[in-house]
């Protein structure tokens, strides 16, 4: 139990306290997280690929291609690790399901990358099951270059650095590989409702 | 050639990030709207410039909040300061800058972050560029570099709206002249009486003239309001810098 702050009352926010996971807050706006600048994509070179320890060659997607998949809209809650959620965000994209189908591999773990340089690491069981999606789409207009634009990792259920921006492709490893801001300090696997923001926790 | 442009990696000691009771020391007036808050926190590890440390406080029912701030201090300072800026109709800051005094005790944890940091033993040149209260991790670096003698090629380009706001202006102009260090200011509301300086939203030609040139490889670390952020690094970029070495934090929403 914490010390009590002298003259500390708080405002509890107005949404049902069950959907804030520990030690969040509910933020109305977007907030934008970057290490670097935002990458200037190009869709008409873009790519997507799976590639790695996978059988077979690895398996690209063009811009038209990625559209031309099944598309799902869906709405989510999503929880940064520097404290702010958002509830009811609407978004449109591939499920990593649909981009997984034909692809053969036993790894059991998977690394994001990105234009810009940024990866991401996470356990092959965290992408599947409708679990993730490539997104492209926010509040059905084309998803902002700040907020990941043209596509964008989006995994709700671990905190928000997991759903890799500018997202380029997924690299199937032999074991973990740790990430950008894995390697920084931060969680492994980061999962919002255990309060899993640093390596220790 | 996305997967070759590795972003570089500063990785920080892999200490464990626990919750200390730090005391409060003093409170320290910056602006009519921010404060430094003075920790004195007996198990603290040591910082590096450019980190920050989230703040945890709990009502007497038990509610709590938690926010992260950006440390002012230098790691050589001997203290722990945040450096907070009020945010109207936010629930942690007005406490911060209006309720805190010296004595309390509050709950922290830190330090985080790896990215946004320098040393002087990684040297420069550095192109820093602050836009508002997002000098905080830069003061800590000009601090750092100050406490330790550095004469490392640093410049810095501060945006502030008007002096009413702008922190540390008579600290900076103390650091200059020194070896090595530029400081300029550009004022996009008010500026000084009798200011004969920038003023204005940041500019290409400002940058430029800022220098050091691309050719040099400086580090750029630049932080302020996420469309400050953008439009910056945006210009750097334009003048040729190095993506993968312009290290940006953001806050507000976009």
């Amino acid at each position: 139990m914490s010390p009590i702050t002298r003259g500390f009352r708080g405002r509890r926010p107005d949404v049902d306290p069950a959907r804030i996971p520990p030690g969040q807050y509910m933020t109305r706006d977007f907030p934008v997280l970057s290490a670097g600048p935002t990458p200037r994509v190009d869709t008409a070179t873009w790519q997507f690929s799976i590639d790695g320890n996978i059988a077979g060659h690895p398996v690209t997607w063009t811009w038209d291609e990625l559209l031309a998949l099944p598309q799902e809209t869906f709405t989510v809650d999503i929880h940064c690790v520097t404290k702010w959620s958002k509830l009811d965000t609407t978004w449109t994209g591939v499920s990593v399901d649909t981009l997984l189908a034909g692809i053969d591999t036993r790894s059991q773990w998977v690394t994001i990358w990105c234009d810009g340089g940024y990866t991401t690491n996470l356990p092959l069981a965290d992408l599947t099951g409708g679990k993730a999606w490539v997104v492209h789409r926010y509040d059905d207009a084309p998803l902002e270059p700040a907020h990941g634009g043209p596509a964008r990792l989006l995994v709700p259920h671990l905190y928000f650095w997991k759903s890799a921006k500018w997202v380029r492709g997924l690299t199937f490893t032999p074991s973990e590989e740790p990430g950008f801001w894995e390697d920084a300090g931060y969680h492994r696997r980061g999962d919002p409702w255990r309060e899993q923001r640093y390596w220790s926790d | 050639m996305a997967r070759a442009a590795v972003l570089e990696r500063l990785i920080p000691p892999r200490v464990s990030i626990v919750w200390h009771e730090a005391t409060v020391t003093e409170v320290v007036v910056e602006s009519r709207r921010a404060r430094t808050i003075v920790f004195a926190i007996p198990d603290w590890p040591g910082h590096r410039a450019g980190q920050h440390l989230d703040v945890r406080l709990t009502a007497e029912d038990g509610y709590t909040a938690e926010r992260s701030y950006s440390l002012s201090s230098a790691p050589e300072d001997g203290v722990v300061a945040v450096t907070v800026d009020e945010i109207e109709d936010g629930e942690v800051s007005p406490y911060l800058v209006e309720e805190v005094r010296a004595g309390d005790v509050l709950e922290v944890r830190g330090p985080i972050g790896g990215h946004f940091t320098w040393s002087v033993d990684e040297g420069g040149p550095l192109v820093l560029v602050a836009g508002g209260s997002g000098i905080v991790p830069i003061m800590a670096m000009l601090r750092h570099r100050a406490r330790r003698g550095s004469t490392a090629d640093v410049r810095l380009l501060r945006s502030v709206r008007d002096p009413d706001v702008a922190l540390w202006s008579a600290e900076l102009a103390a650091l200059t002249p020194a070896e090595g260090l530029q400081v300029r200011t550009t004022w996009t509301r008010r500026a000084p009486d009798g200011w004969d300086g920038p003023t204005g939203r940041i500019t290409e030609p400002m940058l430029a003239d800022l220098g050091p040139a691309p050719d040099a490889a400086p580090r750029a670390f630049v932080c302020g309001p996420t469309p400050f952020v953008e439009h910056v690094a945006d210009l750097l970029i334009d003048l040729g810098h190095d993506p993968a070495r312009i290290h940006t934090e953001r806050f507000g929403g976009a």
